[in-house]
């Protein structure tokens, strides 16, 4: 059994299976909803597959209208929905709920207009990630945010998890390049933020559903910003005898006012996997391996890779390789972009976990998780974001020996709260889901959670949409309410004032 | 009982709001002041003045990482981090000198309340995306914590970005954590001379499609000193770099006339000028702030000359039009009807006497929905309205 309890599902929502069932057929006609087991067997589980739940129904709405007047039949009749995008999520998001219809976005899946002088594309939320780039790549265009799931990811899924990927260092997450949004609320009511022009005015809204997990709304339209592609980009292929220096290097390239297009780091079973699975040529006597990739035009990319090789050799760089062709730094790519199907083949599962640190305090963070590999028995594999300081430990174990998925969650969540003691965080790109919700009274206080809670209580009083992620308790909106403040105390005779 | 508190630390902060809260006492939240003439006149009794909450609490150049008090002048902290070969991205204007105050009086906390974004939020984005975490306090006097003090999180609700642009009527902060970045080694701009306001904005718009990193697109119809139209092109970065884009961007607008360079210099002061509105500065007449598609801007301009005479210019490759009408009137409801009609935006109206600000809506009106999901929210962080009551929009 694994640790994460779901809110317990509502019998009486269930016994009215049948009735859900015929008012969805109703309003999304065809094969848009689907109630037989073998056919929502697909929708049981996302990428964090150790947990798995059938949802009572799946909806498959093709137009904006069907999603209103399904979310509000939902919010008339007390019926819980799990938003679901192409079900990349590594936290769980997707995951769905017994007692819950599961609102599957695929279907809009269309690219609605490419504007190049205004650089923005506006797309229905199931287009993948890629294929934004895919659209607008003729004219040299592209989206920067691109995660490693980025062919199969949805451009929906990016904005509820604000997800980012290599050259978010230098291009931003998510959050930094979307534009616009229509999206539905529970009650079925339709907004619009933003649009091809900058900053909404008022709350910031936008802001607010980048990253939010498919707890406030259901997204429907997305306008992005689209950038010119580099004029060209090298990478360096760097390995150090040890992660300090590694660590050192970044932080240096860093103080010195360049910024990679990637910054990336591998430990040294990453670099094992990785090399045993692709040929790379990785070294395989360092304790660490950096991909600098420096993007741009050619004489800027020319000048800074040779202050980057400079600062690589000052920092005890055992072993420099620069790409001289665009082949040889796509082979330097190869091994670090095939890392997690690498380590799929040393060990029998892994969990892929997500923290964020300072990066000072990389090598301490390292250090540390050897220890905690050594306590909780269990192998452990480091890719990093080494720029912005986004770990991603893969955690090597075997579900089906006993005890082993326990160890290995237990070991993902003492990594986290080591996150967190350093000063750094639970995730930074994979989201809360249901895989750290447990974790959030480790960052944040109960004052701080009740201020998330509130923006969800604005946007959906009932619960009704994804309940049971990212929230450690769901307090009831009238509860989070209630004030506890003493009345006619006289305020404070000492602050000053005039 | 008409008081002015001047708490020292968070701690006190919260005390003022918790009996606030309590009393019902609506406050005006100030950092010092250097907005107070925009955005709507607030009438409260009381005022909470946040400028001893003024000190840099960390700062960790190779991190980019800076954590200040709310109440820290920007300008400050310009100084700090420019000291580290550093800058705020997102170049933060200074309404002093439009305003008619004196220049760089603006705290932090104001400074994320207006979400303050000069000409390089077009590369660099905005205010609201280098603010990586806050310490804040509801108008339920409820201290909190959320985002982080790194730049790549996603734990929980994004509640530092939605708190920027709120002008202070969610919460009030007390402590910020903002990204930094490594200031350019050199900076120059492109100029392109006697353009239509038309052929500006494709020049623009062609400029930010291509690979040369412009930072800066600004069309000034009457010039830098009255003389006619100029088109400017901001390069930043490492000297080679910029050489080889300026080549480049000179090559791509060859058929929009001849090109000239100016100095590092003249560049920079003239961007602080697009910044700062100090084009339409002079004068007491309305000013307002208007956020298009940038291929739109020439066009929204055009519509509007034909109903009132104005003057005004161009930032953000077309996007950003500042203008001001020349009869003294504000004109709202043309301005945003031309804005409707061109595909949508907002315009603030930035300067203007108290009387005129009363009665027009400063901020764009929002649709039935969505202003009414903005009070729930509001509802929600400020439930008796004690946060600079009718900032925004009344009741809110
Ligand atoms: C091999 C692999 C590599 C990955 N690499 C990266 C990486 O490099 N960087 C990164 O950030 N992530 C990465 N991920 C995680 C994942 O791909 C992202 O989180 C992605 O954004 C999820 O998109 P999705 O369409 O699959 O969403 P889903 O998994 O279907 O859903 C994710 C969440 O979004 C919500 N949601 C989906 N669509 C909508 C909508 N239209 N409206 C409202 N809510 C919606 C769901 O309710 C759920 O909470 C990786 C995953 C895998 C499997
Ligand atoms: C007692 C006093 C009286 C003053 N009276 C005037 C006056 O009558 N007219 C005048 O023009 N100037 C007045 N000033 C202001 C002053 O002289 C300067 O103009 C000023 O120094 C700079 O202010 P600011 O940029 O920090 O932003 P502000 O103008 O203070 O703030 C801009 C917006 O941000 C909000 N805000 C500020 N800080 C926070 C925060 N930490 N958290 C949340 N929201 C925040 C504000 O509520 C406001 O909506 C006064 C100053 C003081 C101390």
């Amino acid at each position: 059994m694994v640790a994460i309890a779901m809110p317990k599902p509502d019998r009486s929502v269930m016994d009215r299976r049948e009735e859900i069932v015929a008012a969805l057929q109703a309003i999304v006609p065809g094969e848009g909803v689907i109630s037989d087991d073998t056919e929502m067997r697909p929708y049981e589980t996302d990428a964090l597959t150790a947990y798995r739940q059938m949802p009572l129904i799946v909806v498959l709405p093709e137009t904006v209208d069907q999603v209103s007047r399904v979310l509000r039949y939902c919010h008339e009749n007390g019926v819980k929905v799990v938003p679901r995008g192409a079900g990349t999520s590594l936290s769980g998001g997707a995951l769905p709920l017994a007692d819950g219809v599961l609102m599957s976005m695929m279907k809009f899946n269309r690219v609605l207009d490419i504007d190049f002088p205004n650089r923005a594309v506006v797309v229905q939320p199931g287009v993948t990630n890629l294929g934004i780039t895919r659209a607008v790549e003729h004219e040299g265009f592209y989206y920067a945010p691109d995660p490693s799931s980025q062919i199969a990811c949805s451009i929906g899924g990016n904005i509820a998890e604000n997800s980012g990927g290599v050259h978010s260092l230098k291009y931003g997450l998510t959050t930094n390049n979307v534009l616009g949004l229509e999206m539905v609320l529970i009650t079925g009511e339709v907004i619009r933020l933003g649009g091809k022009h900058l900053d909404s005015e008022g709350y910031d809204l936008l802001g607010l559903m980048t990253g939010s997990e498919g707890l406030l709304a259901v997204v429907t339209e997305v306008t992005v910003r689209i950038l010119q592609k580099p004029e060209t980009a090298r990478a360096l292929l760097v390995g150090f005898p040890s992660s300090e220096d590694g660590g050192r290097c970044v932080a240096e390239i860093i103080a010195k006012g360049i910024i990679p297009g990637g910054l990336e780091m591998m430990d040294k079973p990453a670099i094992h996997a990785a090399e045993a699975f692709v040929n790379a040529g990785y070294p395989l006597d360092v304790e660490a391996l950096l991909i600098v990739e420096l993007d741009g035009p050619e004489a800027e990319v020319d000048y800074l890779i040779e202050r980057v090789e400079s600062i690589a050799r000052e920092n005890n760089a055992s072993d420099l390789r620069i790409s001289t062709s665009e082949e040889e730094r796509m082979t330097f790519w190869a091994g670090r972009k095939a890392a997690f199907p690498a380590v799929g083949r040393i060990s029998p599962d892994y969990l892929c976990m997500d923290g964020t640190i300072p990066r000072k305090e990389l090598p301490k963070v390292l250090a540390r998780m050897r220890e905690l590999s050594e306590k909780h028995g269990l192998g452990v594999a480091n890719v990093f974001h080494a720029g912005d300081g986004n770990l991603h430990p893969l955690i090597l174990y075997d579900a089906n020996k006993p005890g082993e998925l326990e160890a290995a969650e237990a070991f993902g969540a003492d990594i986290l709260r080591l996150c967190v003691e350093v000063g750094g965080v639970l995730t930074g790109e994979h989201g809360v889901g249901i895989e750290k919700r447990d974790l959030m009274t480790d960052m944040f206080t109960e004052d701080d959670l009740k201020q998330q809670q509130r923006v969800k209580c604005a946007f959906d009083e009932k619960h009704l949409l994804n309940p049971g992620k990212v929230f450690p308790v769901l307090h009831r909106c009238a509860e989070l309410g209630r004030m506890h403040v003493h009345k006619g105390k006289l305020p404070f005779p000492d602050i000053p004032r005039f | 009982m008409d008081a002015t508190f001047k708490p020292r630390d968070s701690r006190e902060t919260c005390d003022v709001l918790r009996w606030a809260a309590a009393e019902e006492q609506p406050l005006e939240i100030l950092g010092s002041g250097s907005k107070r003439a925009l955005g709507r006149p607030v009438q409260t009794a009381h005022v909470l003045d946040l400028s001893e909450l003024s000190s840099i609490v960390n700062y960790e150049p190779e991190e980019l990482i800076l954590t200040v008090q709310a109440g820290t002048p920007v300008a400050d902290v310009e100084a700090i981090v420019s000291a580290s070969g550093q800058e705020l991205a997102f170049e933060p204007m200074d309404y002093g000198p439009l305003l008619g105050h004196k220049a760089g009086a603006g705290t932090i906390g104001g400074m994320l309340a207006a979400n303050l974004s000069g000409p390089r939020r077009i590369k660099a984005g905005a205010a609201r995306d280098q603010v990586l975490g806050l310490e804040a306090i509801s108008g339920r006097g409820e201290l909190f914590n959320s985002g982080g003090k790194v730049v790549k999180n996603v734990t929980g609700y994004d509640l530092p970005r939605a708190l920027c642009g709120s002008w202070g009527t969610l919460s009030v902060a007390t402590t910020v954590t903002l990204k930094v970045t490594p200031a350019a080694e050199t900076s120059t701009s492109l100029v392109l001379s006697g353009l239509t306001e038309e052929r500006a904005v494709e020049a623009m718009c062609l400029a930010m499609g291509s690979s040369a990193e412009v930072s800066g697109a600004a069309h000034l119809p009457r010039g830098f000193n009255g003389e006619g139209a100029e088109t400017v092109l901001r390069l930043e970065g490492f000297q080679a770099s910029v050489d080889y884009r300026f080549e480049a961007l000179a090559r791509l607008l060859k058929g929009f006339g001849g090109v000239h360079r100016l100095s590092p210099e003249t560049s920079r002061h003239l961007w602080v000028s697009v910044r700062d509105c100090l084009p339409l500065a002079d004068g007491a007449e309305p000013v307002w702030r208007i956020s298009v598609a940038p291929a739109s801007g020439a066009a929204l301009l055009a519509n509007l000359r034909h109903l009132f005479d104005l003057d005004a210019y161009l930032d953000w490759s077309g996007g950003l039009v500042w203008l001001k009408p020349l009869d003294g009137l504000p004109h709202d409801v043309e301005i945003r009807n031309a804005i409707a009609d061109c595909g949508g935006g907002h315009a603030t109206l930035v300067r203007a006497d108290a009387s005129t600000r009363a009665a027009v809506p400063v901020f764009q009106p929002q649709p039935d929905a969505l202003a009414a999901l903005a009070r729930r929210l509001k509802a929600q962080f400020d439930p008796h309205g004690i946060l600079n009551p009718g900032r925004m929009v009344p009741a809110v």
